[in-house]
């Protein structure tokens, strides 16, 4: 079928729901999203939202932005960083004034925790900062902004999987989409789409992400000709519950948890003596990562022990219920009893399609592409530079996801209707139609579990020029196997084999620019940490990596940092 | 350990009638049910169809019926539900889409009616204040994830399609109870109604399947009683 709508949003997590919120009464906006909204990723995250609220104690805007800068290890765009930490104010007043029921200071404000890497005075020391609805918060703001698209009738077409970008001319003119239960392939004209599919976790083994995040908008956008931006910078949670990868919050440790190792020691003072736990991510996987190398995982496995039953079971369950019950559930642990065995789980990805602080998507040379918009962790602003700051994510899905809106309903006025071919779903109808009809070959999970293996193995915490070349091989091998793989089901109904199939070559395709762009980077800074590189080197990579997809294979370029107020400086916490 | 799982299989666009068929899968006791239905698709047979997406217990795509009980095949692991034979059914209350995939956009129709956001007029430069102990009221049912496991395991929901349903009705919990919301009233006399309210008879099916525990019945006889107390 033909749909036809003003804007089409292609993911219904809070940037693609924000940016709707902001178009309903101006124009026919519709949502497209591969789960029903509620079961978005962004409602796994935990922790918080931070806003320098001065609700515990005094904080500025200024000390975030600085967080967010240093937290990125100097690569975030600092005019990014500066609307992030300045909006983020109005932001969490916003979400409070639509219902989010946040937890309260004992005077009724919105209450706030500590947080890795957010500080006072520029470093001095942890802060409250991240507002929080117990350990369940980015699924009340998730339920939340669902909510109101329900009061302003938006329209949502649920499973729903993107399946290509249409474009006309160079300008972005509508996505190609494949209806789970009736396996239709729809077209969508529109005269504006945002990007809002979220990240590519499950390019690794271990990972907190849902199975949905294959990254099909970035992959789509790339395969389209427009490039990924800092694509190496992978971010790994400290605490994922091992071995399952599922999440354990760093509002944990907000809250007065901590590390130990195989031999009972907090090792965080060794690795970051001023935040200790509280530092950012990649400093507290990197360091769990190394006691793990040094022997020092518990009974010398590959996990350490992340210790809450000091906070006693109020303070648990009042703020922390959920992680108790995910520990109760998966390991049949108390947590008020019996610490949690913890190992670094792919979590986050800082790069994506580079932007503009409008969502406006940019190709190099930062010319735009007309009519195409990306928000979220789909998105490369860059605020989050190497290394995200936790609670950073969920506002900049809705401080980017309303800025999006915002630019799209004043480009609306300039867009007009963009010629759409008859055929423009051929590719994928032909693309369905090989892979159904394929005999033989490898299974596509096995392909995609050598994928996870391989990443998980060779382009984690710790990385270096010769796994990952090797890696690099292996994936392109994998590749031309996926050309030829097979599938069971040539059903219609609810077919996912046939979607994992194509979820697949997404997969492939981001995990070969994170590869190349790791592999190109020889210098560490923030989540991208290289054994045979392991000093940051600001003289010849402070700068963003663009990878764009060739004739010849991904070709590798860079761009300019945005530098305003923080001038780099050595890294410490 | 070696498990046999019989999982109910339709698809209306080739089958008459649905039937069971049975799988062998090698699996841990710490595994997740989840984890065995990616097997038996992944491995063995991929015309096997299920939601899931975060696989723990955030999202609410995976409720299902395991062993005669609604739950999320995430939170499920293979120890809980050791025997002969697992027996995986869809969801019931709700039509058969495709094997374990029901039609859900009753259940939808439903949380949407109850109006699933907040009614207020004022907004203050700043946050609106509410006190501890007025965020606690509403802190256990804003755990509801929408999976509909008790809508499954309603006694009540699976003979009379249009009682509103144990999730519908903690959804108008969390707004009524919600010092911040306007719409008390009109919400109370929305949920005051033989399909409503009182079409609860208290089973406690719902609070026994509740994945997030969530008392649910007891969040409906709190409704109960509120509406009964303005009536006196």
């Amino acid at each position: 079928m033909q749909f036809q709508h003003d804007v089409v949003i292609v993911g219904s997590g809070l940037a693609g729901l924000r940016a709707a919120l902001e178009l309903a009464q101006f124009a026919d906006v519709a949502v497209i999203s591969k789960v029903f909204p509620t079961r978005s990723h962004s409602g796994a995250a935990q922790g918080g939202i931070c806003a320098a609220l001065g609700n515990e104690e005094p904080d500025s805007w200024e000390w975030h932005a600085y967080d967010t800068v240093k937290g990125g290890d100097y690569l975030t765009d600092q005019d990014a960083a500066e609307v992030l930490a300045r909006d983020a104010i109005r932001a969490v007043y916003e979400l409070e004034h639509l219902g989010v029921p946040f937890n309260r200071t004992n005077e009724g404000k919105i209450a706030q925790r500590a947080f890795g890497g957010h500080t006072k005075n520029f470093g001095d020391g942890p802060i409250k900062r991240a507002c929080y609805a117990a350990d369940r918060t980015g699924r009340v703001i998730l339920d939340t902004l669902f909510g109101e698209a329900v009061a302003r009738a938006i329209k949502v077409y649920s499973e729903f999987h993107l399946l290509d970008l249409v474009m006309d001319n160079g300008r972005a003119a509508g996505v190609v989409a494949y209806e789970l239960a009736t396996g239709e392939v729809h077209t969508f004209h529109a005269r504006a789409v945002l990007l809002a599919t979220g990240g590519f976790g499950k390019v690794f083994k271990t990972t907190s992400n849902c199975f949905a995040n294959t990254g099909d908008g970035v992959y789509y956008a790339y395969r389209e000709g427009i490039p990924v931006e800092d694509m190496e910078f992978v971010q790994f949670h400290p605490t994922g519950i091992y071995p399952l990868g599922v999440l354990i919050t760093e509002a944990a440790r907000g809250e007065g948890g901590f590390l130990l190792n195989g031999v009972g020691e907090r090792f965080m003072d060794r690795y970051a003596p001023t935040l200790t736990d509280l530092a950012p991510r990649d400093v507290v996987s990197r360091a769990i990562m190394s006691e793990i190398r040094a022997g020092k995982g518990v009974n010398g496995g590959d996990f350490v022990h992340l210790q809450l039953s000091h906070l006693g079971s109020e303070v648990i369950r009042e703020k922390l219920s959920d992680i108790a019950s995910f520990a109760r559930v998966y390991l049949g642990i108390d947590v008020a009893d019996k610490p949690i065995p913890v190992t670094p789980t792919c979590h986050y990805m800082m790069g994506g399609l580079p932007t503009n602080i409008d969502g406006q998507v940019l190709r190099e040379m930062f010319s735009l592409v007309p009519g195409l918009y990306s928000a979220g962790e789909c998105a490369c602003v860059s605020v989050h530079g190497a290394n995200r700051l936790g609670t950073n994510s969920l506002l900049d899905l809705v401080v980017f996801g309303r800025r999006a809106g915002i630019r799209m309903k004043e480009d609306l006025r300039e867009l007009d209707w963009p010629h759409v071919r008859q055929s423009s779903d051929e590719r994928v109808l032909s693309r369905i139609a090989g892979i159904k009809h394929r005999k033989g070959g490898e299974r596509v999970s096995s392909i995609r579990a050598r994928l996870q293996q391989l990443m998980t193995e060779n382009c984690s915490v710790f990385r270096n020029h010769r796994d990952m070349a090797r890696t690099l091989d292996s994936v392109r091998s994998l590749k031309d196997m996926q050309e030829g793989a097979a599938i069971d089901n040539r059903g219609t109904l609810f077919n996912t084999d046939v979607l994992e199939a194509m979820e697949l070559e997404s997969l492939l395709g981001l995990a070969e620019t994170i590869l190349v762009s790791a592999i190109a980077r020889t210098e560490s800074r923030g989540a991208h940490y290289r054994e045979d590189f392991p000093e940051r080197d600001d003289a010849n990579w402070l700068k963003h990596t663009l990878v764009t997809r060739r004739a010849e294979g991904p070709s590798v370029s860079y761009k300019p940092v945005t530098i305003t107020r923080f001038k780099p400086k050595a890294r410490t916490y | 350990m070696k498990l046999r799982f019989r999982i109910f299989r339709f698809d209306p666009s080739r089958d008459c009638s649905p039937y069971q068929r049975t799988y062998a899968v090698e699996a841990d006791s710490e595994e997740r049910v989840l984890d065995c239905l990616n097997k038996i698709r992944w491995e063995q047979d991929g015309t096997l169809a299920y939601r899931m997406s975060c696989a723990h217990g955030v999202c609410g795509s995976d409720a299902m019926k395991i062993n005669g009980k609604c739950a999320l095949a995430c939170q499920k692991l293979v120890k809980e539900v050791l025997s002969d034979e697992i027996l995986v059914e869809p969801l019931p209350s709700f039509p058969v889409l495709k094997d374990l995939i029901v039609d859900l956009s009753s259940f939808y129709a439903k949380v949407d009616w109850v109006r699933p956001y907040l009614i207020a007029t004022n907004t203050p430069e700043k946050e609106r204040l509410q006190l501890p102990g007025d965020q606690h009221k509403i802190s256990e049912a804003i755990r509801c994830i929408l999976c509909a496991c008790c809508m499954g395991s309603c006694p009540v929901c699976q003979s009379d399609e249009r009682f509103l349903g144990p999730a519908p009705l903690v959804q108008a919990f969390r707004r009524i109870f919600d010092t911040r919301d306007e719409g008390l009233e009109q919400r109370l006399l929305a949920v005051d109604d033989p399909e409503g309210v009182w079409g609860c008879v208290s089973h406690f099916e719902c609070t026994r399947a509740c994945p997030k525990e969530i008392k649910v019945t007891k969040h409906i006889n709190e409704l109960k009683r509120v509406i009964k107390g303005r009536q006196d």
